[in-house]
């Protein structure tokens, strides 16, 4: 018992974490759904109203509770994961990812999840901060929804079917990715 | 009770995410910069178990629990679309580090102030709707 405790609780590698998405996405295809979890987003706009001023919120989202429960689970994995299969979260991380963050500013990159300089309620008063976690988040609420899906809709489900639109999204994920990662973080999180 | 089993999918999901650090700024960062091959692996051995599972029901009209056919609905073919649309979405999965599902991944392992970024998406969602009928599709 020890030992399986001992072995969840060290990190997983890809080969694990890969086969366990894909049956995530064939489990719900066999419940008669589909993997998707920014439809949430759209999901959430319904129960909050959004149906009264928007055409686009208006559908009955009590046939979407199934994927609001899944996504309930995920919030409920992630902290039973925290509680209790995390004796820590330090990644190992390239080392060239290292060296540049740190002249980013990002020191100790990899030993939380996200930047601990960045990721706080007080950043969120500096500019940095607000265009980070602010205009980030807009940007993959607007895009996710203009594209028809996010990364396990596009990626995931929709490569899994050889679905050309998903491909052409991907490869629109990857152009926006690169473009951020590449030009404009260097610059932005010197701020 | 018929929603338990999405709940069950559902901690799995942000389990396996979380152990395999798939939920972290800088596990996208070094995939968009190439610096590791972790996140290619994931993401592509996925996708192949995904593409023979897709195949496997569609040749065997493999039947849901429900007895129902599993139905694979193509979407509609555009590029302009998918194309602008992926690249906001990228622009921002880079920037903020995270993509829908790990967002709300990460409130569950305590990241509070991504609450904001989720309030944020979901103003943007809401803007996409307002103004749709403006965009190429």
């Amino acid at each position: 018992m020890e030992k399986i405790l001992e072995i969840l609780q060290s990190p997983w590698p890809w080969y694990v974490a890969g086969p366990v998405i894909a049956f995530v996405m064939f489990a719900l295809l066999y419940f008669g759904n589909s993997f998707g979890l920014s439809a949430n987003f759209r999901n959430i706009c319904s129960i909050l109203g959004g149906g009264k001023s928007c055409d686009f919120f208006d559908f009955d989202w009590r046939k979407q509770i199934w994927n609001i429960v899944f996504l309930l689970g995920t919030v409920l994995g992630g902290f039973l994961a925290w509680q209790f299969l995390m004796p820590d979260e330090s990644m190992l991380l390239s080392e060239n990812t290292k060296l540049e963050l740190a002249e980013l500013g990002i020191a100790n990159a990899g030993e939380t999840f996200l930047p601990k300089e960045i990721f706080t309620f007080e950043s969120l008063l500096t500019l940095k901060g607000i265009i980070i976690i602010v205009v980030g988040g807009f940007l993959v609420g607007f895009g996710t929804r203009y594209a028809g899906g996010c990364t396990s809709g596009h990626a995931i489900s929709g490569l899994s079917d050889l679905q050309p639109a998903s491909l052409v999204a991907v490869i629109g994920f990857f152009i926006g990715g690169l473009i951020m990662t590449w030009f404009i973080i260097p610059s932005l999180y010197s701020l | 009770m018929k929603y338990f089993k999405y709940l069950i999918l559902g901690t799995v999901f942000g389990i396996t995410l979380t152990k395999a650090e798939v939920i972290s700024w800088f596990r996208i960062y070094e995939m968009f910069k190439f610096q590791s091959f972790h996140m290619y692996g994931i993401i592509g051995s996925a996708v192949v178990l995904g593409i023979i599972i897709t195949q496997i029901i569609k040749r065997t009209n493999m039947k849901s629990m429900s007895g129902d056919p599993i139905i694979f609905t193509n979407k509609k073919w555009s590029i302009s679309r998918y194309l602008f649309g992926g690249i906001i979405f990228g622009l921002g999965w880079a920037m903020a580090g995270a993509c829908p599902g790990p967002m709300f991944i990460l409130v569950g392992n305590g990241y509070l102030v991504i609450l904001v970024a989720i309030a944020s998406g979901l103003l943007g969602t809401y803007v996409y709707g307002r103004i749709k009928h403006k965009l190429p599709h």
